[in-house]
């Protein structure tokens, strides 16, 4: 086994101008690669730590009817057992309660839907970090009277801070819910769609508005991440009982997982296509390198070489070419992706813009999660094995007298 | 005792739709401790037999014996294993591997057999002494003349312990010098180690030396003349 990785070694550098062309091809592909692929996944986790930080949190526990028909009648009694057991998960980090709920938002003029968050303020802000968002005003106290706006609501109503809101809707099993507000502040949330409709409201006292005494929505769960949410998510389903339910993020927001994924889909045909290229350029390499040695192929044979052995050796130097422009590939792009993830690629104008106007900061976000770089390892490696075949067939098949005068 | 029997031996190829008797009807005996030469015009079938006799060719019929193996019922893997253990090749173009040292090109065919490391380098640095080339192990192909590498290769041939060497146009590509230097070599380890040499040469300072000259013409044997006191006109 020595000799032959010896003998494919040293091969590799008989022709060291085309061995290091083959390997520089290898070399840009990955990193291009590997560059697409942070950017996109970078983008991703954004856009899930959006959807997680900023609305429903990783995990949810819901009424087992709650999803399907989203009333308050179908909200549940806060239990601490519940609560407790949640916890008790090594993963989870913190639960907090949240009771949700539709109304009208009034003014003296206007009116319009709102949606009603009655939160834990100090819970809340450790997952969604909203007291940061406020933009006039205070935020919330524990068990606060007032409520927090959206600024988009706001501007609607033409409220500001000081100002009263009304708010009609129904409470817990038809209770009429009519009440006056305080605007403590006004908040300037990153999802342009809660930003026109969101109401913010102390959990005791949303409790109190819509008389659901002591009722709860959802338990929100947070966790480290999403890797981390899919064991406590498989964990927590099981223990689950009746009448409670768990969702992932990913369940409560399919649309974000199939935006995601379609465009995982198309980026996955860009780099098909790039690795098609190279592909072929390490086919090249090989076929060249086979028709020009055929004749000491056929030395090797004939004096004694087994046929196995030799395609070993030619195996060998088709792998040291993929491995070669692996290695230099990753060595090269990981520090490089460290540091654009550290310091992301600002952007400017309308594409900024636009990306605001979403709800997403206006940054090229990039991933080092070690996906990001196996994939390209793995690609390549498959594709230096699948082209690996061609030689050792060859090497079956040549006949020895034939390569002797080729 | 003869260590190759052939029998009958035909060579026929299909060129162009015109069949080539590259060998015909051709049997020869070859005793233990031989120097012998295969001499004929171009064309004449001196290759082609030698190919056969080393088991790199198939005949269209006849017989080949080797130490009483027949070596057309081998199959494929076996014939080259059976090439490992029994016979040496030497080639016109020395054909050795390009990307190791003289020393590694002579002990390549041990590794191939398995023998021990030690063994391997006490038969290398032997055979490299006997070719003259102590000092040139560690020398890749490149920095080797011509009469340098074709000495590498007889090393190389007689590192397995062949029953015999086949050795094709040896001389072909060397200068008068690098010619008898080599053909001192191999009739010194002939005489000293007893090891077989088949030639198949144009070259007229080969047959002189050769102990018997077998001469080809048109895929025939047309002389096979044994000099005397030579060791061969038994």
């Amino acid at each position: 086994m020595n000799t032959n990785i010896k003998l494919a070694w040293r091969n590799l550098w008989r022709n060291r101008r085309r061995t290091l062309i083959t390997v520089a091809s290898i070399f840009f592909g990955v990193m291009l690669s590997a560059y697409m692929t942070s950017m996109q996944e970078g983008s991703y986790t954004k856009m899930v730590d959006i959807v997680v930080k900023f609305y429903s949190g990783y995990m949810q526990v819901h009424h087992e009817d709650y999803w399907e028909n989203k009333s308050i009648n179908n909200s549940f009694e806060y239990n601490q057992e519940l609560a407790d057991e949640l916890l008790a998960n090594k993963d989870v980090e913190f639960v907090f309660p949240r009771l949700e709920s539709f109304g009208l938002a009034s003014s003296k003029e206007l009116t319009k839907g709102a949606m009603i968050f009655g939160i834990d303020p100090l819970g809340e802000n450790q997952l969604t970090k909203i007291a940061d968002k406020v933009r006039s005003g205070k935020y919330l106290e524990a068990e606060d009277e007032g409520v927090l706006m959206g600024a988009g609501l706001a501007k609607y109503l033409q409220l500001g801070v000081n100002d009263t809101l009304v708010i009609i809707s129904q409470g817990y099993h038809g209770v009429s819910a009519a009440e006056k507000f305080p605007v403590r502040g006004i908040i300037k949330h990153v999802s342009p769609e809660l930003n026109k409709t969101i109401v913010y409201m102390s959990l005791a006292k949303c409790q109190e508005f819509f008389s659901a005494e002591n009722r709860l929505t959802s338990l929100v769960i947070n966790v480290a991440d999403n890797d981390v949410m899919k064991r406590a998510f498989h964990d927590l389903k099981k223990k689950m009982k009746a009448p409670y339910s768990i969702m992932s993020w990913e369940e409560m927001q399919p649309e974000v997982v199939q935006q995601i994924e379609s465009d995982r889909a198309g980026g996955i045909i860009m780099k098909a296509i790039l690795y098609i290229v190279i592909a072929f350029g390490i086919l090249g390499t090989i076929m060249m390198m086979i028709m020009e040695r055929r004749r000491e192929f056929g030395v090797m044979v004939a004096i004694g070489m087994r046929k196995g052995k030799l395609a070993s050796v030619i195996f060998f130097e088709t792998l040291f070419i993929g491995l070669l422009g692996i290695l230099s590939g990753l060595l090269v792009s990981y520090p490089l992706l460290l540091l654009q993830s550290a310091n992301p690629i600002p952007l400017t104008g309308q594409a900024a813009q636009l990306m605001e106007e979403f709800g997403f900061e206006p940054y090229m976000f990039f991933s080092t999660a070690w996906q990001v770089f196996s994939q390209q390892a793995i690609s390549v490696s498959v594709i230096t094995l699948i082209i690996a075949i061609y030689p050792v067939i060859s090497i079956f098949r040549f006949k020895v007298i034939k390569a002797l005068k080729a | 005792m003869n260590i190759i029997e052939i029998t009958n031996l035909h060579k026929i190829y299909n060129e162009s739709e015109v069949n080539v008797h590259a060998v015909n009807n051709v049997s020869l005996n070859f005793k233990e401790g031989e120097f012998a030469a295969i001499v004929g015009p171009s064309g004449s079938g001196k290759s082609t037999l030698l190919n056969m006799l080393g088991g790199l060719d198939e005949p269209t019929d006849g017989k080949i014996l080797i130490d009483n193996t027949d070596l057309s019922e081998l199959k494929s893997s076996d014939l080259i294993q059976f090439r490992m253990q029994n016979i040496g090749f030497v080639f016109q173009s020395y054909n050795l591997i390009p990307v190791l040292t003289a020393k590694e090109n002579v002990e390549f065919i041990m590794h191939l057999q398995n023998r021990p490391k030690k063994e391997c380098e006490k038969r290398t640095m032997e055979l490299l002494d006997a070719v003259g080339l102590k000092g040139r192990e560690n020398s890749r192909p490149s920095k080797l003349s011509g009469g340098q590498q074709q000495r590498v290769a007889v090393a190389r041939a007689l590192a397995s312990k062949p029953k015999f060497v086949l050795a094709d146009e040896p001389t072909a590509n060397l200068d008068s010098k690098s010619t008898e230097n080599l053909l001192e070599i191999m009739e010194d380890l002939n005489k000293k180690e007893n090891i077989t040499f088949i030639f198949s040469t144009h070259d007229q300072r080969v047959v002189n030396k050769a102990h018997r000259v077998i001469t080809l013409e048109d895929g025939k044997i047309i002389s096979d003349e044994r000099k005397k006191g030579t060791g061969s006109d038994s």
